[in-house]
């Protein structure tokens, strides 16, 4: 536990002396402001549908995470830092998960910074509160799916680039695979759309907390978190 | 010899005695019939050495002769193919974490978090290895002193040169103050001013810890290293003292001639005089070898001035590395 501490609170502070994750939080909240605003539900439901529900916004949302995560560890092989750590007296299941949680930490932040808008709805109108916490909820969970996928990316490659294109694409490609059931004989596009990121998320903006959707996304990031932990170990080998 | 006997045939699963005899680590690096794979490259073929404690010890090797490799196994980054490794008598395969504690590594490509102060990344690295919480700011202050960092700690490590990274380097090396400390290369790329005094600081630490280094230098070996093993093609050539491993070196001596004449009447000529081992003529430039306990160079000059040649240069030629291992290497097929 206190290695994961000390790896997730070094690399929470890297993002922060780093210009990466300022952009995309700059990019994040320019994009939550513009779909907040521009919205009829934000006026009419007194809603944050408007961003958190938007089809068009959220796959925006997990391409910045790629670019978020696609230093974790790629960054690592490619300075010969990966050395300090492999070597240092500490699991490798402890490097995998002090590196997530020092990235959710920073998507926190992100989270928590949009947090003016649910309070400008209070202040000039009478929302529903659930929705709200619900949608949140919702979003955290998805983001920590997407940042274990992230993760694995970047433990597989030296370069970032290469880190972040992979992870964009599995990201989307499970993203939009709801979507793609639809064309699909019934039973086979049912078993599809249960593998897709998309189709939990929908209930938890309209204020449903789906313990299928909980199970689904934290799975989803054992997962990969699992696989991240098997790549890192593999490098041991060559 | 005991001890080492019991250890050898203690089984993988480290079962640590109620009671360890006395000095029975003495050994502190013991790596057994290693082997590593890449693939189906084979990388390091068989090696076994001992490293008694404080003892400063060469690994030396031409480019791709799985220095590297040997090394990374012996500090648990990479796991070997078949073999086992011991620091402090802990085996490395099957209690790692333990053993990894008592290793001090500085990689070839020195590992640094440019975005990092030095304070900083010492202060990560010193929690991450295990140092209490309450030692860790004098620990840093002890090591910062130890390198000569006092006015850098403060500066981001991406601003500092290639030297004071380096010393950087070997501060996070010994910041858990281990027992063993592993140096891979540490004076490549620095300039000779600062060379010399890594040396010296390698040599300072050298009285508390057990030290690897590796190297392709051979004057850096013998400034440095008690004791020496030279490995070429994954294999261990040679291992010894530094003063027996020179007399077997310098088997003979070499000097190099530029002659003015007819190659076919210059090597002719040089024939004649007596206890010349081998003549050698390639770009232009004749090489003789003769035996070190004697002194031929006035007997070949006057030969070649009595011949009607004129002589243009004589110079000794000392052995280079690379001569060494094909010295060696040949030494072992014919045996």
């Amino acid at each position: 536990m206190k290695n994961i501490f000390i790896i997730a609170s070094k690399e929470f502070r890297s993002y922060l002396s780093s210009p990466m994750a300022y952009i995309i939080t700059a990019i994040f909240l320019v994009g939550t402001g513009f779909f907040f605003s521009f919205s009829d539900l934000t006026y009419s439901e007194t809603s944050l549908r408007g961003f958190l529900g938007n089809p068009f916004y959220i796959p925006i949302i997990l391409l910045l995470i790629a670019v978020l995560t696609m230093r974790l560890l790629a960054e690592e092989r490619k300075m010969g830092t990966i050395e300090l750590l492999l070597t240092a007296p500490v699991r490798d299941s402890e490097i995998i998960m002090g590196k997530f949680f020092g990235v959710l930490g920073v998507i926190a932040l992100m989270l928590i910074l949009t947090f003016y808008y649910p309070l400008i709805l209070t202040i000039f109108g009478d929302p529903d509160i659930g929705p709200m916490i619900s949608g949140y909820l919702g979003l955290f969970l998805l983001s920590a799916s997407c940042l274990a996928i992230g993760l694995f990316s970047s433990s597989l490659t030296s370069n970032q680039i290469v880190a972040a294109v992979l992870a964009g694409g599995i990201l989307l490609g499970l993203w939009y695979l709801g979507s793609a059931s639809s064309y699909l004989p019934k039973t086979v596009g049912d078993v599809i759309n249960y593998f897709s990121l998309s189709n939990y998320f929908p209930s938890f903006v309209t204020g449903v907390i789906d313990t299928r959707g909980i199970i689904y996304y934290i799975s989803v990031t054992a997962l990969f978190l699992f696989l991240a932990m098997r790549s890192l170990e593999n490098s041991r080998w060559n | 010899m005991l001890p080492v006997v019991l250890l050898a045939a203690a089984p993988r699963k480290a079962v640590r005695p109620a009671v360890r005899p006395k000095g029975w680590y003495i050994k502190m690096i013991r790596v057994e019939n290693l082997t590593k794979y890449y693939g189906k490259r084979l990388a390091v073929n068989n090696i076994s050495f001992h490293v008694k404690k404080g003892e400063i010890v060469g690994l030396l090797g031409p480019n791709a002769a799985g220095k590297t490799t040997t090394m990374r196994i012996i500090t648990g980054y990479l796991t070997p193919t078949s073999g086992d490794v011991w620091i402090a008598g802990i085996n490395m395969l099957t209690n790692s974490l333990e053993a990894r504690r008592k290793i001090g590594y500085l990689p070839e490509i020195v590992p640094l978090y440019t975005d990092m102060t030095v304070r900083s990344y010492l202060d990560f690295l010193a929690r991450l290895r295990g140092v209490p919480y309450n030692r860790v700011r004098s620990r840093i202050n002890e090591v910062v002193e130890i390198c000569h960092l006092e006015e850098y700690v403060d500066v981001l490590i991406g601003k500092l040169s290639k030297g004071y990274r380096q010393r950087v380097g070997v501060a996070q090396a010994i910041i858990h103050n281990p027992d063993v400390l592993i140096l891979d290369e540490p004076t490549v790329g620095i300039d000779p001013i600062q060379v010399a005094g890594t040396r010296q600081l390698i040599k300072d630490l050298g009285k508390e810890h057990t030290i690897i280094l590796s190297t392709h230098i051979l004057p850096e070996v013998s400034a440095i290293c008690e004791r020496v093993i030279i490995i070429n093609e994954g294999k261990i050539v040679a291992q010894d003292y530094i003063g027996n491993l020179s007399t077997l070196i310098a088997g003979s001596n070499r000097v190099r001639l530029e002659i003015k004449g007819p190659v076919d009447k210059v090597t002719e000529c040089l024939r004649t005089i007596k206890g010349i081992t081998r003549i050698n003529y390639e770009d232009s430039h004749y090489i003789l070898e003769y035996p070190a306990n004697i002194d031929l160079r006035s007997k070949i000059t006057e030969a070649i001035m009595q011949g009607g040649f004129t002589l243009l240069g004589l110079e000794t030629v000392t052995l280079s590395l690379e001569d060494i291992f094909l010295k060696l290497t040949r030494e072992e097929e014919t045996r």
